[in-house]
Order: structure tokens, then sequence, then C-alpha cells
């Protein structure tokens, strides 16, 4: 079983969201990183477009597929992981730390609470 | 997130997903299943590209239990068969192996296929996601007297190994009576097979067939032998071998400019605009189903053409991605991925005929566009080896 840390939030499509005074970091969990396999694509938003929880923000592509890329609250993004486009690999190696994607200035905090919790995500995972 | 998606495989998706013989063999390995063609199979054991290398370098083991197996035998097994299918099984030798289509009465295909011609028989092998469609049609045209059509698909399973280092690794372990040895046989041929590797025995057939650009065997063996071959292969042949998912199968076919029904083909594509004209027989007695409507579109010419593309940029374009001339919508992707050999994302695209050829193409990834260059298919063309 993939590890899911108790440090943050979770959305059922697999990405996660840690809150550090009101910006919300986002990425995808471990589980999402294997599923998908090698990487190969990623497109992030620029800095400053604005979100909706729920909706796309980016997407990313594996050898195989394409998968959207969720956001799991509503704000601006305040700055994106300009590191990855070149060093993909990074999301499966360290999908919680080095992998994160984007960081947004979260417009209601009710979001973020509203979230899967890492008990909720892990027994998804298990289901 | 979406899941992983299958899709991106071809082939039709299916509510009972079935498994082959060799699926506790896939599970015990640790690979990622997935579902294609309605069986649950695997997409990779390690990664995609690892094993799309492992293929061209040395030999990759692929499960391929999931395609259909049929069987066509009596005096009037040949003229049965021919009056279905486009290549002119009349004129094969005995252990010939042809590709070949399948036609609806508009020249669209219902499936491409292999036909085996063996000394009592003729064997066909089809798409996996075209088992159940073709069963049902087969079962309502090949029915004249003096031949009977049975579907061997369950009691006869399918092994490929498939690169440079096949015919070396397995030739030591492979007695045939058709020909003198497995570096006897010759490309797109079939022996009888008896098979002796690692304290496990099994007779069947072998063919030098392969749907991955490199040279390589399809061993047909019985069903209830097929995960001790399996486990023998990959246990004695060892660390030359490694178990290849269809992750790559699709990359090296793609690689080598092969079609895959669902992408390339399907009902509403001739296999004229797929460039697959060698295995149409125009001229055969008798002609096959869809000869009449193909005869148009031969004469008329296709409207559409089926090229190679080299995506600029490292975005893939994938299947359904529009090309355009300017403004022009022009034709459609069938297959696009990274090409793990060639390192740039290549693609497969209906283009119309009356595109000028060195017209500036362009395909739309998601709303963003990249150019196109034409490239000629194959991608990839495996070096010769002395024989």
């Amino acid at each position: 079983m993939a590890e899911v840390p108790a440090d943050r939030r979770y959305l059922s499509s697999h990405e996660w969201a840690l809150e550090n005074n009101g910006v919300v970091t986002v990425g995808i969990t471990g589980h999402a990183a294997e599923e998908l396999g090698e990487l190969v694509f990623i497109d992030l938003p620029k800095v400053g477009t604005q979100v909706q929880a729920g909706e796309s923000f980016g997407e990313i592509e594996s050898v195989k597929a394409v998968s959207e890329l969720n956001s799991p609250v509503s704000g601006k993004i305040v700055e994106i992981n300009s590191e990855l486009e070149g060093s993909l690999d990074t999301i499966g190696t360290s999908p919680f730390e080095g992998g994160w994607m984007i960081r947004i200035e979260a417009s209601n905090s009710a979001e973020f609470e509203g979230l899967l919790d890492a008990k909720s995500y892990t027994e998804q995972l298990e289901s | 997130m979406h899941p992983l998606r299958v899709d991106s495989f071809g082939e039709k998706e299916d509510s009972t997903v079935q498994k082959t013989v060799l699926n506790s063999v896939h599970q015990d390995l640790g690979a990622r299943l997935v579902e294609f063609g309605g069986f649950e199979m695997p997409v990779w054991y390690s990664t995609l590209t690892d094993e799309h290398h492992t293929v061209r370098k040395s030999a990759g083991l692929f499960d391929l239990c999931h395609m259909g197996r049929y069987e066509i035998t009596g005096d009037n097994a040949v003229a049965a068969v021919d009056s279905v299918v486009t290549n002119h099984v009349a004129k094969m030798k005995t252990g010939q192996i042809r590709y070949s289509l399948v036609l609806n009465e508009q020249g669209g295909v219902r499936d491409d296929i292999l036909i085996y011609r063996l000394p009592d028989r003729v064997w066909l092998v089809v798409n996996a996601g075209n088992r159940e469609k073709l069963l049902g049609w087969f079962g309502d045209h090949l029915t004249r007297p003096g031949m009977e059509f049975r579907d061997r698909s369950e009691e006869v399973a399918m092994i490929a190994l498939q690169g440079p280092t096949a015919e070396s690794l397995l030739a030591p372990h492979v007695k045939t009576t058709w020909v003198k040895d497995l570096p006897s046989l010759g490309y797109y041929k079939i022996s009888d097979l008896q098979l002796e590797i690692g304290g496990c025995s099994s007779t069947g057939w072998v063919s030098r067939t392969g749907y991955t650009g490199e040279d390589g065997f399809e061993l047909y063996v019985p069903s209830d032998e097929a995960c001790d071959v399996w486990n023998a292969l990959a246990s004695t042949l060892g660390d030359a071998v490694k178990p290849c998912g269809l992750g790559c199968r699709d990359t090296l076919r793609l690689e080598a400019g092969m079609p895959l029904y669902g992408h390339e083909l399907d009902e509403e594509t001739d296999p004229l605009s797929a460039g697959l004209d060698f295995g149409v027989r125009m001229k055969k007695p008798n002609g096959f189903i869809g000869h009449e409507a193909l005869a148009k579109i031969q004469a008329d010419g296709p409207t559409r053409r089926l090229q190679g593309f080299v995506v600029e940029g490292k975005r893939p374009a994938r299947q359904g991605c529009a090309v355009f001339a300017g403004d022009r919508e022009v034709g459609v992707v069938t297959s696009g991925s990274p090409s793990p050999t060639l390192e740039v994302p290549i693609a497969c695209a209906y283009v119309a005929s009356d595109v000028p050829l060195g017209t500036a193409l362009e395909v739309d990834i998601r709303g963003t566009r990249a150019p196109l260059r034409p490239v000629d298919l194959p991608f990839y063309k495996r070096p010769k080896t002395p024989q």
C-alpha cells in the first residue's frame, strides 16, 4: 500500500492538498504516480490564474494516457513548480515533497476542510 | 484524475472481463493489469520503456492468449476461407502464413488477421476485440458443405518470444519435423513444435511471426500446459528474457508501422487507404466479400491516406487529435505515442488525399497546435542480420 501522509487532505481523484497560512500546495499521491507509470509531459497553468475547486488546472501525460489534474480548492495560483517540466521523475520518486505542482492562495477555507482526510483516502484506496 | 485509460489501446470495451490461462502468472509477476479487448491483460511488469528496449535489444515474452484462434478443416476449407478474406489462401503453400483483411460489403475492415496454411487445416488468428463479432460472422459465412469451422481459442494458448536474440535462445530447446530446425524456419512460416525446456515438455506449433518489428516467434501450445511453458521459458532463458506487456507491444508495433484494429482500422476504413494493399488480392478468382466496393475505391483512388509523422515538441498527439493545413481540417490522428526507440513523439494519421505533398501540417493537441513532420512508414526498421 502506497504511503498516505496524515498532514494533508485529499481528493478522491488522487490529488493531495497541504495548507499553510491560507496557501494550499497541491500534487498527486504516490498511488496516482504509480498508476500512471512513466510520465512524459505536464501542463501547468501560469502564476496568477484563477482555479476552481474540483475543476481541472492542468494535465499530466504518461507514455500511455493523458489525465486531468483537479484543483482541491478555489483561489489564485501564486507559485508553480517550474522544475517539474525538466524532471518529471520527481513526481514518482517524491510525490508528496519535491513532486508538488502548484500553490494556491485559497479564497474559501471551508473548501479545504471539506476534503478527504488521510484515513478516508486510504479507505478509498483499499476498497 | 482519470485512472489509467485503457481505451488508448483501442478495441472495444467489454463489461464481462475475461482472464487468459496465464493470468495467475501475471499476478505472481506483479504485472499492472488493465482491460484490453475484453480481457484482463498485463500492460507492463516493470516499465513500458524498459520492456520496449528489451524487445529491441534482446527478447521479450508476451501472453497473446487473448487473441482469437479459429480452425477450418475439410476438403472445402481453403475455398471457404478464400470467399471471406482478401488474401489468396489457395495460392499459399503448406506451412505458409499471410496477413489478410476480412471486409464488410462496403469495403470497411471487419478485422485484420493472420491466415495459416497447415497440412490438414486452415488456421486464423484474429484480434481479441473482434473475437465475438467474427465468431458470429464466420459462423454465418463459413457454412458450406465439406468444411468445419471451430473456435480453438480456449484449447490452444499463444505465447510470443520477440527480439533479436529469440532465435538463438529458443533453438536449443525446439525440435521440428516440417523444417530442419528453428533457424531454418522462414519469416511468416509455421512448423510443428516439440518443446523441451527446463523439465517442461510441450507439443504444438511455432511460427516466425510477430507484432513488434523484430525477429521472433509465436508458440501455440495446449492451454493446460501454457503456465508451465511460460515459467520454463522465463526461468531457463533467465535474464536474457523479460516478460513484456501490451504497453510496449503497442509502441513496438507503432514504430514498426503496423496497424492496430480500432485505431488505423475499423468498419468505416478500407485497407487501401490504410496502405495495406499487400494483404489484398484484387485479381483472385471468385473475389471476396467487399471486393466490389473495394474495386470502386481503387478505381476512384482513396480519399484519405495513412501517413506517419513526428510531432514537434515533447507532447504526444493521441488518437482523435485533428490535423490541420492552416484553417482547414484535413485529417485525424489514429495512434500516437512517445517513441522509446526514436525518443520523439510519433503519430499515424489519415490525411485527405487532395492535400498537396509538402503542405505544412499541424496537429491540435487539446487546444494547442504542434507542427507535424512527415516521415516514411515504418518509423523503425530492424537492422538486417546475416542469415
